[in-house]
Parts: C-alpha cells; sequence; structure tokens
C-alpha cells in the first residue's frame, strides 16, 4: 500500500510549469508590443514638439522689403529644448531649396511625409517638415521649414513604458503565480480531508464517507463508498457462508458421528451392515454438500470480481438448461426453453448467471412439478430470465421476493441471491394465475447496443 | 607624446597662419584663428598634460589650476587665452575634420558652447560631481556651467558726476537723460567682437520690453562698444568711462577688490548671471584629465578657489564699501541656462536683425588695448 505508483506526478509542480511557459510567451508577446506602442506613444509626443516648433518657425516667415525674413519666436526654440537631453537642427528653406535661415541640413527624402528618420553626422535624428505657400505681390512659392531632434528622449519614454509595462506583467504574474499556489493547495484540499478521514479509521468501519467535499471531488467519494460497500458485500456474503458452511455441515458431521459410535458398539454384523450402509449415504450427501459450498463460494466470488460484459441472456439460458440436461439426463425431457427472438442483452458475467440459472433449473426440478419452463426475455427495462414449473412453489404464502438468507430454498437460492446482487439485479417469485411457481431474474439492459459476446 | 600634441598643434597654427586673410572666406574650415595668451603651468615633463583652450583671463583662473595641479605631480597644464568668437571658431573648424588638439574647451560664450555641442563636438561626461549639477548647468553631461558670474553695472564713485549711482536699468535710464555729461563716457561690450557681450545683450532683447529703450538711450548717449571686460573696467578706473554696462561681474570684481571707488551693481530689475562653460571635445585626447579637472573645479575645494576669484556671483566675499553684501538677493539673478534655446541669438537671421538694430545707434570703437 505505501509503494508509490510508478506514474507519480506532483500537480503542483505540473500547474507551476503551465503557467510559467504561459507567463514566458506571455512576458515576451506583451515586451514586444509595450516595445511597439512605447515607440508609437513617444514618437506621438515628441513629434508634436517638433511639428509645434516648425509651426512657430514657420509662421514666423515673412515677407517684407523684396525678401523673406524669418523672425524665429523664443518658444519655438523652448518647445524644442522640453526634450532635455536632445540636440535639434532647424532650417528654413526658400522654393529652391536654399537656405533662408538655419543649419545646413541633408535634403528630406523625396517620399517623406510630415515626419521622416534621417542621419546627421552620424546621429539618428527625426525631423518634421512643413511647407508653406506664400502668394505675396512681390514672392509667390513655397517655403519649408525641417526641424528635427536626435531621439533619445523619445528612446528614454519608449524605454520607460516597455519597462513599466514589463514591470506590470511580473507583479501580475507574481500574483498569479501566488494565487495558483493557493488555488492548488485549496483545491487538493478535500483529498486531503478523505485521506485523513481513511487514516483516521479503524481496519473494520466501512460505513460510508460522510464529508463535505466539492461536487468535483463528490464522484470519487462515492465510488470509494461503492468500493467499501462492494467489500463489505464480499465480507458479508463471505461471514453468511462460513455460518452456512458451518451450520449445514456440522448436522451431517455429527450424524455420522453417531452412526460411527453405533457401528463401533454393534455386536450384529447385519445391523453393522446397514448402520455402514447409512454411514455410506451419508457420507456420498456429505460430499455432495460439500461440492456444492465450494462451488457457491467460487461463483460469488465471480460475480463480485469479474468485470461485467454484454451477454445474451438467451445464450445463458440455453447453456444452462444444456448443462442441466447433461448432468441429470433423465430430466432432459421436462425441461422446456421458450426464448425470444431478439438478444436479450444485459451487463454481466455468463459464468456466475449460468451457475444462477442453473440452480432454478434444479431446484424446480427437484422440489417443484413438471414440465419446467425457462424463458428469456426482455420485460419493460429489465432483461429476464424466469424458470417456471407446475409446482407449489418453495412454501405456501405471499409471493414476496425471496431474500438471500431464505431457507426452504437450499443452498441453491443463496447463490442466485448472491449473484444478483453483485449483478445490481433483481430475483423474486411469483405464482401466475395459470398456476404453478414462476422464479424471476432480473437484470438492467446493457448500456450500449453491442454484439453479444461470442 | 607632449611632443606629438605640440607639433600637431604647431602645425594647426602653421595652417592658420598660411591663410591669406585678403581672400574671401574659404570653402572649408577655417583654422586661422589663434590665442591671444598662452600659459604653461606645472612640471613640463609631467607624463599627463592637459590643453585647455578657454575664453577666460589667465590670471582669473591661474588659483584654481594651481590648486589642482598642487595635488597632481604627474600633470601639467596648457592654458590658452581666447576671445569667444576666435575660440569658437577654431573648434569649430576641427570638430569638423573631426580632430581635436585641446582637451577642453571653455567659454564666457555659453550660446557658442550649447551650439558646438549641439553640432555634436562634445563627448559625455560623468561623475558624481556633474550628476549633482541642476538642469541649467549641464546639458547632455557634455556641457557643465563652471562659474556664475553675474552682468553687472559698474561706476567710478570718484568720477561719478554726483547724485544716486542707479541700481538699475530704469534709474540708468533716467540718468542718462538728465546728464548730458554721460555722453560718449557709458561703455559696454562690441557684439560684433565678444561673443559674450552678444550673448548679454541679445539676452537683454529677451528679458524685458526696457531693451528699446535702453539702446535707444545708449544711441543717443553716444554709448561706446568696445572689448573686453578688463579694458572697460581699467578704463573707468581711470576715469576715461563713468559707466559701464553688462561687465562680466568677475573681471569688475577683481578691480573693485583694489579700488573701493569702483562701485559694482546687480540691477535690481534683474541680474543676468552667465555659466561659463566647459565641455570636453570628442577627439580630446586627455578626456580623463579634462573631466579631473572640471569635477576639481565643481568640488568644495575648487569652488572655494573660484568664490575667493569672484567667479561665484551668488557667493561673493564682501567687499569693503561696496553695497554688495553676503547674500545676494536669489531672486534678483536670472541664470542664463544651458539649453539648446540659447541657439536662438545665433539664428542668421536673428543675429543679422539683432546686430543691424544695435549698430543702427552704437557706435564701436576699436578694441582697447591694456596699458
Amino acid at each position: 500500500m505505501s509503494a508509490r505508483p510508478a506514474t507519480s506526478y506532483s500537480l503542483r509542480r505540473r500547474l507551476t510549469l503551465m503557467l510559467a511557459a504561459a507567463l514566458l510567451v506571455g512576458g515576451v508577446l506583451v515586451s514586444l508590443a509595450s516595445a511597439s506602442y512605447g515607440r508609437r506613444a513617444a514618437d506621438q509626443a515628441f513629434d508634436r514638439l517638433l511639428n509645434g516648433a516648425a509651426t512657430q518657425i514657420i509662421e514666423a516667415v515673412i515677407f517684407a522689403d523684396d525678401h523673406l525674413a524669418v523672425d524665429i519666436p523664443l518658444s519655438a526654440f523652448q518647445l524644442l529644448s522640453l526634450a532635455p537631453r536632445d540636440r535639434f537642427f532647424y532650417a528654413v528653406l526658400g522654393p529652391d531649396g536654399d537656405l533662408i535661415t538655419g543649419d545646413v541640413l541633408p535634403p528630406p527624402p523625396e517620399d517623406a511625409g510630415t515626419y521622416y528618420n534621417t542621419e546627421v553626422n552620424g546621429s539618428a535624428m527625426r525631423f518634421a517638415r512643413l511647407d508653406r505657400t506664400f502668394s505675396e505681390r512681390g514672392f509667390q512659392g513655397r517655403i519649408t521649414v525641417l526641424v528635427g531632434q536626435t531621439t533619445e528622449a523619445r528612446s528614454a519614454l519608449a524605454a520607460e513604458i516597455r519597462q513599466t509595462a514589463l514591470i506590470g506583467l511580473g507583479l501580475a504574474g507574481a500574483v498569479l503565480v501566488a494565487l495558483t499556489v493557493l488555488a492548488t493547495r485549496a483545491a487538493l484540499h478535500p483529498l486531503r480531508l478523505i485521506e485523513e478521514a481513511l487514516s483516521a479509521r479503524a481496519p473494520q468501519d466501512r460505513h460510508p464517507l460522510d464529508l463535505p467535499v466539492p461536487h468535483e471531488v463528490h464522484r470519487l467519494v462515492q465510488a470509494l463508498n461503492q468500493f467499501m460497500e462492494r467489500v463489505e458485500r464480499i465480507l458479508s456474503t463471505n461471514r453468511r457462508m462460513i455460518a452456512d458452511a458451518s451450520h449445514q455441515l456440522r448436522t451431517p458431521i455429527a450424524g455420522l458421528r453417531a452412526q460411527s459410535e453405533l457401528a463401533a458398539d454393534e455386536p450384529d454384523p447385519e445391523r453393522l451392515r446397514r448402520i455402514v450402509g447409512r454411514i455410506h449415504s451419508r457420507s456420498v450427501d456429505l460430499s455432495r454438500l460439500t461440492d456444492q459450498l465450494l462451488s457457491r463460494a467460487m461463483i460469488i466470488h465471480r460475480a463480485d470480481a469479474m468485470p461485467l460484459l454484454p451477454i445474451d441472456l438467451r445464450r445463458v439460458a440455453m447453456e444452462a438448461a444444456q448443462d442441466v440436461s447433461r448432468d441429470l439426463p433423465e430430466a432432459g425431457d421436462q425441461i422446456r426453453l421458450d426464448l425470444a427472438g431478439d438478444p436479450v442483452m444485459a451487463e454481466g458475467d455468463a459464468l456466475s448467471l449460468r451457475e444462477a440459472i442453473k440452480n432454478l433449473i434444479v431446484n424446480a426440478l427437484r422440489h417443484g412439478a413438471p414440465p419446467v419452463r425457462i424463458r428469456a426475455a426482455a420485460w419493460g427495462d429489465e432483461m429476464s430470465v424466469s424458470v417456471a414449473d407446475q409446482g407449489p412453489g418453495p412454501q405456501a404464502g405471499p409471493p414476496a421476493p425471496i431474500a438471500g438468507q431464505a431457507r426452504s430454498g437450499g443452498l441453491g437460492l443463496h447463490i442466485v441471491a448472491a449473484v444478483l446482487a453483485a449483478h445490481g439485479g433483481r430475483f423474486y417469485g411469483e405464482r401466475p394465475e395459470s398456476g404453478g411457481y414462476r422464479a424471476i431474474i432480473a437484470l438492467p439492459a446493457a448500456h450500449s447496443a453491442q454484439e453479444p459476446a461470442p | 607624446m607632449i611632443r606629438a600634441r605640440s607639433l600637431l598643434g604647431t602645425l594647426l597654427l602653421g595652417l592658420g597662419l598660411a591663410a591669406t586673410p585678403a581672400l574671401s572666406a574659404p570653402p572649408g574650415p577655417d583654422f586661422s584663428a589663434m590665442p591671444d595668451q598662452v600659459a604653461q603651468f606645472g612640471n613640463p615633463d609631467a607624463p599627463r598634460h592637459l590643453i585647455i583652450r578657454a575664453a577666460a583671463d589667465i590670471a582669473f583662473f591661474t588659483p584654481v589650476i594651481e590648486a589642482f595641479l598642487a595635488s597632481r605631480p604627474d600633470s601639467s597644464i596648457t592654458w590658452e587665452d581666447w576671445t569667444t568668437n576666435a575660440l569658437h571658431s577654431r573648434v569649430q573648424a576641427e570638430c569638423t575634420v573631426g580632430i581635436a588638439s585641446a582637451d577642453l574647451v571653455f567659454s564666457s560664450a555659453a550660446d557658442l558652447q550649447v551650439e558646438l555641442v549641439n553640432a555634436g563636438c562634445a563627448q559625455p561626461y560623468r561623475s558624481p560631481q556633474t550628476s549633482a549639477l541642476p538642469p541649467a548647468r549641464n546639458w547632455r553631461d557634455e556641457l557643465f556651467g563652471i562659474t556664475e558670474e553675474a552682468a553687472v553695472m559698474v561706476f567710478n564713485r570718484r568720477t561719478f558726476p554726483g547724485g544716486a549711482i542707479p541700481q538699475n536699468r530704469f534709474e540708468l535710464l533716467d540718468l542718462m537723460r538728465a546728464s548730458p555729461e554721460l555722453d560718449g563716457r557709458i561703455a559696454t561690450y562690441d557684439i560684433g567682437a565678444s561673443g559674450v557681450g552678444n550673448l548679454f545683450a541679445f539676452q537683454d532683447s529677451l528679458q524685458a520690453s526696457t531693451f528699446g529703450s535702453l539702446l535707444e538711450s545708449f544711441g543717443r548717449a553716444d554709448v561706446v562698444a568696445t572689448c573686453c571686460s578688463v579694458g572697460i573696467v581699467e578704463m573707468i578706473r581711470e576715469g576715461r568711462f563713468l559707466v559701464g554696462y553688462n561687465i562680466l561681474g568677475s573681471y569688475a570684481y577683481a578691480v573693485a577688490r583694489d579700488d573701493p571707488d569702483i562701485e559694482i551693481v546687480l540691477p535690481s530689475d534683474y541680474t543676468l548671471v552667465l555659466h561659463r562653460a566647459a565641455f570636453i571635445p570628442k577627439a580630446a585626447l586627455e578626456s580623463e584629465l579634462a573631466g579631473a579637472f572640471i569635477d576639481f573645479t565643481l568640488s568644495a575645494d575648487g569652488r572655494q578657489v573660484l568664490e575667493q576669484e569672484g567667479l561665484i556671483v551668488s557667493s561673493w566675499p564682501d567687499l569693503p564699501g561696496s553695497p554688495i553684501k553676503g547674500e545676494v538677493p536669489a531672486g534678483r539673478l536670472r541664470p542664463i541656462e544651458l539649453t539648446p534655446a540659447l541657439r536662438l541669438g545665433l539664428d542668421n537671421m536673428k543675429h543679422a536683425a539683432f546686430t543691424r538694430s544695435w549698430n543702427a545707434r552704437i557706435k564701436t570703437s576699436p578694441r582697447i588695448t591694456l596699458p
């Protein structure tokens, strides 16, 4: 019991690994997304500075005294200084690209929009470009303003955004891991309750577990309870069998002892021979009784231990009838088989059911009146086999279900009752109006319509 | 090492000398600019040699150089003193071709320094000292504001023609209108010759609407624009000029320390404060030593030496007889922050327009040489 199953694994470790993998993938995705978002947000923020400065400069361009003049306002440069670490360049270009004022800059790319990235003296820079068309009396043409900055502030902002996102993710991840550990512990708690409840039990205590468990674990408790119920049933059957056996064996053995004591004191050879004859016949009876007891123990054990398979009860009934005919050749004429046209499918152990039916047939032959009619048919939701004879039945009285312990039926009916209990079926007797007695076993129908086992 | 670098310097100087001044501006980089003075500090055979290219009078920085070298017997320093514009033109030329014949560029023309850093001529330097600087004195970890020097008004009490000494620009305006004896005896920087003069004048034009009327009054009063601070203060002390406007406070302070008649006024409407700014050129050979020099000037020891020289206006030592005592009211000081916004005054059109309106009113006198 203490050996660990070979496929042992830790739920918690598994969950942690899966979570770590999810977090890793999530982290990579979030960092990619936040890097791209951070870059976009930073560009948007600092592009506004460039645009604002360019707008102020281009608005300061005037045409006066026959030439273009620019009186750049201080605020334009102060705006650019809001990116505190960035160097900036600017240029006001005339219609032919000639420099009116500002820095000597590479011309903007042909396909450039309002913003473009370029390199000036080996430094990565981002530029804003604005155009303004003049239609003065002395001057018609387009003025272009270029304002560009190094990218330190926007890179720093982008990095900050990315970092903030990653810190958030890291915190969320830590919380998730902690929650998972707690959740696993909470989820496994009912199992520990069950474990504690079972460990604390006395070995003979097989009462159903009654624990407040979530319904996910409830089925486990149910299964455990069913298992214990089955163990309890087997044990009680065994107990009963031992009690039966000792009871049933004690009388013939006591008789044998009495006869043999009688024989020891008997001087008359003739009477002695008679006594020995009685001893012999009692021994034969005893041997048959022992066979019956062992067979019954085997059958009941099978019924509890074997897996229940789909079987056709017609076939089981037929085999039982054949077995009885073989064992009791003189009874063959008295047995009638009445089988349904369709398969009568139930779940069960064919061997133990066959024994149960054989017992019913033998009982009918031995205690009832011929003919013995065996019927296998579907009966409502149940699949049934009935054994009917023309006799009065086991005992006058109400046609009630036959209890396992009913003494009148002898050993045979105990076997039938035990087998049916193990199959979850019913066993009862009835007296039809047409007379006679009918013993019926009924099993639940098979769950799936399968081909009968070969 | 030293020999090779001196050779490079000589070669460059030679190039400059070879350029023919008669020709119009050559299309390539212009290496013609030359330092006014060169001074050598420390053991010339020391294994490490720092070349500082500065627009800063050697006399003012000698104490800090000597304090720096005191703890570094393995180092020596060459200090070149340039005018701001010449220095700018030379460093720009070197930057264009990717060389650096100096390890540290140090100039009072903060806007020109910003321009060079903006062009990518500097390399970053980070240390606890530079990181502790406020953003206004540290741009990109490349340009550092070393000093705090005010643009002041300077008067000579002895020669001043009666009445109260003006404490701000409004009082100066009133005085100029009321006192014809000041005509031709007010001096300020020539913005064409002095980068720092140009910076102060342009910042004035941004600071207040008084600038227009100030310029107008300057024109009426025949203000003399000349170069440079030391010369102007010296002439005030001698009585040639009565008023100096927008004079670098550190130079005025040095004269006032020896002459109780010199009065320095931090204008109460606003006082511009200049951070003389330093950067390490990208191609500098002794960048580590240059960084150490920057750190020293920013350290407590270095700052104390700078304070003694009057290079930190917020903690000027008391002057005998001077109204400037102890703490300067903080709200009065308007530091010129080291940001790329300083490029505005250097915009071709802006500068041309500004110079035009200046020249329309102020007459420029040739450079005054020290006696």
